[in-house]
């Protein structure tokens, strides 16, 4: 059977590209800090030595539109080309072109769809920053296979909290029934509190730097009972109005497992955000070291 | 009311270049140019299987037509589109996060709850 190496959360800042490819010089002077955080974070998936990526995300109104609108998505094919229009306009994005794992998805389908998720799924996915920006951080060579999870924590009426969870839960089992003999990584990135088009964007912090502690909290310590408890689909309106992409940390948390604390934790404080990152390694040991734990 | 098509404006608008500058420069015709003709048109269909029903209200007309995203907030179009659309116009006339900064300012006397973006 495969075997998870690695769960891995992250918010997904679309400028991470742009500050860290632009001259030094040019840098504004957070650039340093949340590089050097972004790279310790990578090695922890280097670590791990993935053959394979889930990669969970949401697509923002790139493909997936209202008139036809998934909740929960399977991308299902060769390639997947990435990045959009607006995304290279907004955010310097490059076009990219991932290679996806077709078998991995196709199991996912199958399992998923036995197990009561109805999942839709795409065969022509050009996928966007939600996953490329993951990608970028973590992987930056973009040379391993993907199978991409799109959830809606975008367009209402959306899922509730516990499914996301219990959709975490199942893509760990799932990846672990696979029958084959590759390592999988499963990646998964949101938002803390978030306010996009609203009176609280662009802040010197996050739109509610107590709720970003008490969500980072939460998901280092697997805390996913204590998070269900005071998380709402009404409730996540409070701490910003985009901060539903928190759901899909809840979902990465149900991949991690229950009280199971992350062995990796990191945040940055950047202007408008507060970046958070978490590894977790299946049986809290680095993979391929086994008498070190982390 | 048709929150729908009022988003389906700024999604349509936001990802081809050239629908953008036309809304920059001309946003009273491009709004009755695309009401016209690229309201009713549905992904992979014929123009002959245009949807029939679609129409703006007078004031959804006049926001889009008057590039006011306070009004555009208050009906409950969706933050994230009316937000990228707008960078894509304004962002290139002031300097670094000045536009950004002043669509909130424009925002401040809003309070919770939000409008429902729900469609």
């Amino acid at each position: 059977m495969a075997e998870v190496c690695a769960v891995v959360a992250s918010t997904h800042h679309p400028f991470y590209y742009k500050t860290s490819t632009m001259p030094e010089a040019e840098r504004p002077p957070f650039a340093a800090e949340w590089i050097a955080k972004i790279e310790s974070f990578r090695e922890t998936l280097t670590a791990a030595r993935p053959d394979v990526l889930v990669m969970v995300g949401s697509d923002h109104f790139h493909q997936l539109w209202l008139d036809n609108m998934p909740q929960f998505l399977v991308g299902k094919a060769p390639f997947f080309d990435a990045n959009w229009h607006n995304e290279e306009r907004e955010f310097g994005l490059p076009r990219m072109r991932l290679t996806g794992q077709e078998e991995l998805a196709a199991h996912l389908l199958r399992d998923g769809l036995d197990r009561d998720f109805d999942l839709a799924f795409s065969n022509e996915l050009r996928i966007d920053h939600s996953i490329t920006c993951p990608i970028i951080t973590l992987r930056p060579e973009a040379d391993l296979p993907i199978v991409p999870v799109y959830t809606n924590i975008f367009a209402p009426p959306l899922p509730q909290p516990r499914r996301f969870v219990a959709l975490g839960r199942a893509i760990r089992e799932m990846v672990e029934s696979w029958e084959s003999d590759l390592r999988v990584a499963i990646i998964g990135t949101g938002h803390l509190s978030l306010e996009l088009g609203g009176p609280r964007q662009f802040g010197p912090t996050g739109p509610d730097p107590v709720f970003d502690r008490k969500a980072v909290d939460w998901i280092a310590s697997g805390d996913i009972e204590g998070c269900l408890a005071e998380v709402s689909l009404d409730s996540l309106h409070a701490p910003g109005n985009a901060t539903h992409g928190f759901m899909d940390f809840m979902l990465m948390m149900g991949a991690a497992g229950d009280g199971v604390p992350a062995d990796f934790v990191e945040t940055v404080d950047l202007f408008h955000t507060m970046e958070a990152y978490f590894t977790w390694y299946p049986g809290g040991r680095v993979p391929g070291r086994a008498e070190e734990t982390s | 009311m048709s929150k729908y098509l009022v988003d389906k404006f700024l999604y349509s608008v936001d990802r081809d270049p050239e629908l953008t500058e036309r809304y920059r420069e001309d946003p009273v015709e491009l709004v009755a140019w695309w009401e016209a003709n690229l309201a009713g048109s549905l992904l992979n269909c014929i123009p002959a299987e245009q949807t029939t029903w679609l129409a703006f209200t007078d004031e959804e007309r006049r926001a889009l037509a008057e590039h006011d995203h306070v009004a555009l907030f208050g009906m409950g179009a969706h933050p994230f589109l009316t937000l990228t659309l707008f960078i894509a116009l304004f962002e290139r006339d002031h300097g670094p996060m000045e536009y950004q900064l002043a669509y909130a300012r424009a925002l401040d006397h809003v309070t919770q709850p939000y409008p429902d973006i729900a469609t």
